[in-house]
């Protein structure tokens, strides 16, 4: 009896398995750390040294991936909210990160272009880069929510104007700063040997992690999401929760936007962050949640984005001919976007149920 | 319904790239002040060229594609200012067939000259002859394009592949043992990432002791250029030299260099070589952390104005095709040099 109930709660186990969102992302990151294990373990030597200023840090390629993929992890928690509430895509994230970027080095310059001395403190600057990043958050989210365009058509005003934009803030001049210590939020602070990008998205994790546990926002974006008309019948806003999913992608766009500028201490308005916005999308459908909007999994997308990392930081590792190296990247994307879509997972579920109620013993594969 | 607002908006967002476009246009005159002032030198004929305003449409790429390109931008826009008895209509676009229909839109204004830089090489002919038969005279700047000759008037642009070969004759000279390369490039087809890589790629297929560790595009993008190294760093990888296609990509690298604690420049252990010669990048050359610059010269606008006035002035150009002196620039560059040679601003700009 006990025996049995055990092997049954296996076979559950099995089909909850499939059924779990996390699944899919969590099986690619695997089947993507036993490929590298398997051509060369080095792949997974963390080594301690230090940097040419003295101070501790942290190498090896998981480091990098972990470092590389900050900014995206960062982007796929905003992103993830946006899909949920508005069931479509912010395709303008990265011309935002140009313009967030581009405030930031327009406040702490102060319009020159190489100055000795920051000219103003980095908060200020930071929190500048947040106030505007979330207005133009907000412009979409109005367009969304208000005007009810589709997301990916309001975003893509700003995605095409968005560089030039950034652009015209700082005079068309690509400045520079000079302060080392500028350079800490998107390298390393001293004496801290885990890189900075990823302690700053690991707060960002929690911070959201915390918000979704104590307030309603995860509640209310997911019934927003699932049934617009039904929410509002239940008393929400639905207009207000789609705006605030923008507006809070937009502080996600400019704490992205802060490590980006960072890490070169300059910027280049063509070029920053440029392609992230599919990464960030496909982050989210990595993670298995529906792009049409409804439920989410702030994990599975997290983790989602780190595949990413984790794949471009291999196809690297392996010297992959540049030209080819976007082909390689979109076929294990679609394969890994397949079978993490609802629809086969679902499936798979179901596969999992029938190896239930069939013979058990071949369920092992 | 939907499909009414899907309309709607997406010539919303036609017209706001319309917009973004002519959004750098500065100091460009009014349409109507435009269109009149060529018909009005059109009625006066060639003669009388001292006082006149001369028209020039400049079709150029987008300024925010990198240093070297605003830097373009501006001096243009500077040569080519009322103060200097013209009248510029501008247009940036990083896509051919926009600025296709810009050089079109041109044309039928009737602007005096032409000034282009394509943004590819193919596909201009039509456009040359419909100038021609226009009389309006074409001057190619920066880049050339795939045309005859007889189509334009005077082409002054660089040479990529000199560009290539003099950063790898000063890399030869250096008289390493043994070379091993970390090559990054640039967006892959540019006639920049074509000069400067294929002259590398020429020497190392030569020479036994010239080998590649790595090969990969950062497309002009730092944060792609450190990644690139990071990863060979990772690997273990041996390697002395980094050959990066522009300044912002060694400055990648360099960021790469020093988080692993790798000396490089002057007596460091690995050389480091950039092209574009910004300001900022000339610095870190004298400085010695980096070891090469290679020029880009951005500043065509002089030998513009030259062809102009000599056109103007009823005369043959003497040189169809002029090819812009650049230099590379090692440790030994002087603060003169840095103040001629450089691009981008040091000081604030006063407005």
């Amino acid at each position: 009896m006990q025996k049995n109930n055990s092997k049954s709660s296996v076979a559950k186990a099995f089909s909850g398995i499939f059924r779990n969102q996390l699944f899919i992302p969590i099986a690619a990151l695997l089947l993507l750390a036993l490929f590298n294990f398997i051509m060369d373990p080095s792949f997974f030597a963390i080594s301690f040294g230090h940097n040419s200023a003295g101070n501790p840090v942290l190498s090896g390629r998981l480091i990098t991936i972990l470092d590389n993929g900050s900014e995206l992890a960062i982007l796929a928690i905003g992103m993830t909210l946006v899909t949920a509430a508005s069931g479509g895509q912010d395709i303008s994230v990265g011309a935002a990160i140009a313009i967030a970027g581009s405030v930031i080095l327009r406040v702490l310059c102060g319009g020159q272009v190489s100055p000795e001395h920051l000219q103003a403190p980095i908060i200020v600057g930071f929190l500048a880069a947040c106030i505007v990043a979330m207005l133009f958050g907000a412009f979409n989210g109005v367009l969304v929510a208000y005007f009810k365009i589709q997301p990916m058509v309001a975003t893509l005003i700003l995605y095409t104007a968005g560089r030039s934009i950034a652009s015209w803030i700082n005079n068309s001049q690509l400045p520079i700063v000079n302060e080392p210590k500028f350079g800490y939020f998107g390298g390393l602070i001293p004496g801290i040997p885990i890189p900075t990008p990823f302690i700053i998205a690991v707060i960002c994790m929690i911070v959201m992690a915390l918000v979704l546990k104590f307030t309603n926002l995860g509640l209310y974006t997911q019934a927003v999401g699932i049934n617009e008309s039904s929410s509002k019948l239940n008393g929400l806003n639905p207009k207000f929760i789609k705006l605030l999913s923008f507006i809070i992608l937009g502080l996600c766009v400019a704490v992205a936007a802060l490590i980006k500028v960072s890490r070169v201490s300059t910027i280049n308005y063509s070029v920053v962050a440029k392609d992230i916005e599919m990464d960030a999308i496909l982050a989210v459908a990595l993670g298995g949640n529906a792009l049409s909007g409804g439920k989410f999994s702030m994990p599975a997308s997290i983790i989602g984005a780190y595949v990413i990392q984790f794949l471009t930081t291999t196809l690297y590792k392996f010297n992959v001919r540049a030209d080819a190296l976007p082909a390689y990247k979109a076929a294990v994307i679609i394969l890994l976007v397949v079978l993490s879509a609802p629809v086969v997972r679902e499936k798979l579920s179901s596969l999992g149920k029938k190896l239930k109620s069939g013979t058990r013993v071949k369920e092992v594969g | 319904m939907k499909k009414k607002f899907l309309g709607v908006v997406l010539s919303v967002a036609m017209v706001a790239t319309l917009l973004a476009g002519c959004g750098k246009k500065e100091e460009a005159p009014t349409d109507e002040t435009a269109t009149e002032a060529p018909a009005d030198d059109a009625a006066a004929d060639e003669g009388s060229s001292s006082d006149k305003v001369i028209t020039v449409g400049i079709i150029n790429n987008d300024p925010t594609e990198s240093g070297y390109r605003t830097a373009n931008v501006k001096s243009l826009e500077e040569a080519f200012s009322a103060a200097n008895g013209y009248e510029a209509k501008t247009f940036y676009s990083l896509k051919n067939d926009e600025q296709i229909n810009a050089a079109q839109q041109f044309i039928q204004e009737g602007v005096d000259y032409l000034l282009l830089s394509a943004a590819d090489t193919a596909g201009w002919d039509s456009t040359l002859k419909d100038a021609q038969a226009a009389g309006i005279p074409v001057i190619l700047f920066d880049r050339t394009i795939d045309a005859d000759e007889s189509l334009y008037a005077a082409s002054i642009v660089s040479d990529m592949d000199k560009e290539g070969q003099t950063a790898v004759e000063w890399l030869a000279s250096q008289n390493l043992d043994e070379y091993n390369i970390i090559h990054i490039q640039g967006v892959m087809g540019s006639a920049a990432q074509k000069g400067r890589s294929g002259a590398l790629q020429e020497k190392v297929d030569a020479e036994d002791s010239w080998n590649i560790v790595t090969q990969q595009t950062a497309e002009w993008n730092a944060e792609k250029a450190q990644q690139i190294v990071q990863s060979v760093i990772d690997s273990g990888e041996e390697f002395n030299v980094i050959y990066a296609e522009n300044d912002d990509m060694a400055r990648g690298a360099v960021a790469a260099l020093d988080n692993a604690n790798i000396s490089h420049g002057v007596d460091g252990d690995v050389i480091i070589m950039g092209f574009d010669c910004n300001k900022w990048a000339l610095k870190e050359v004298q400085a010695g952390r980096w070891n090469y610059d290679g020029q880009c010269n951005p500043f065509q606008a002089p030998y513009i104005d030259e062809v102009i006035k000599t056109l103007e002035a009823g005369q043959e150009v003497a040189e169809k095709v002029i090819i812009l002196e650049e230099k590379g620039f090692d440790s030994s560059i002087t603060d003169e040099e840095i103040e001629a040679n450089g691009i981008g601003d040091e000081t604030a700009p006063t407005e």
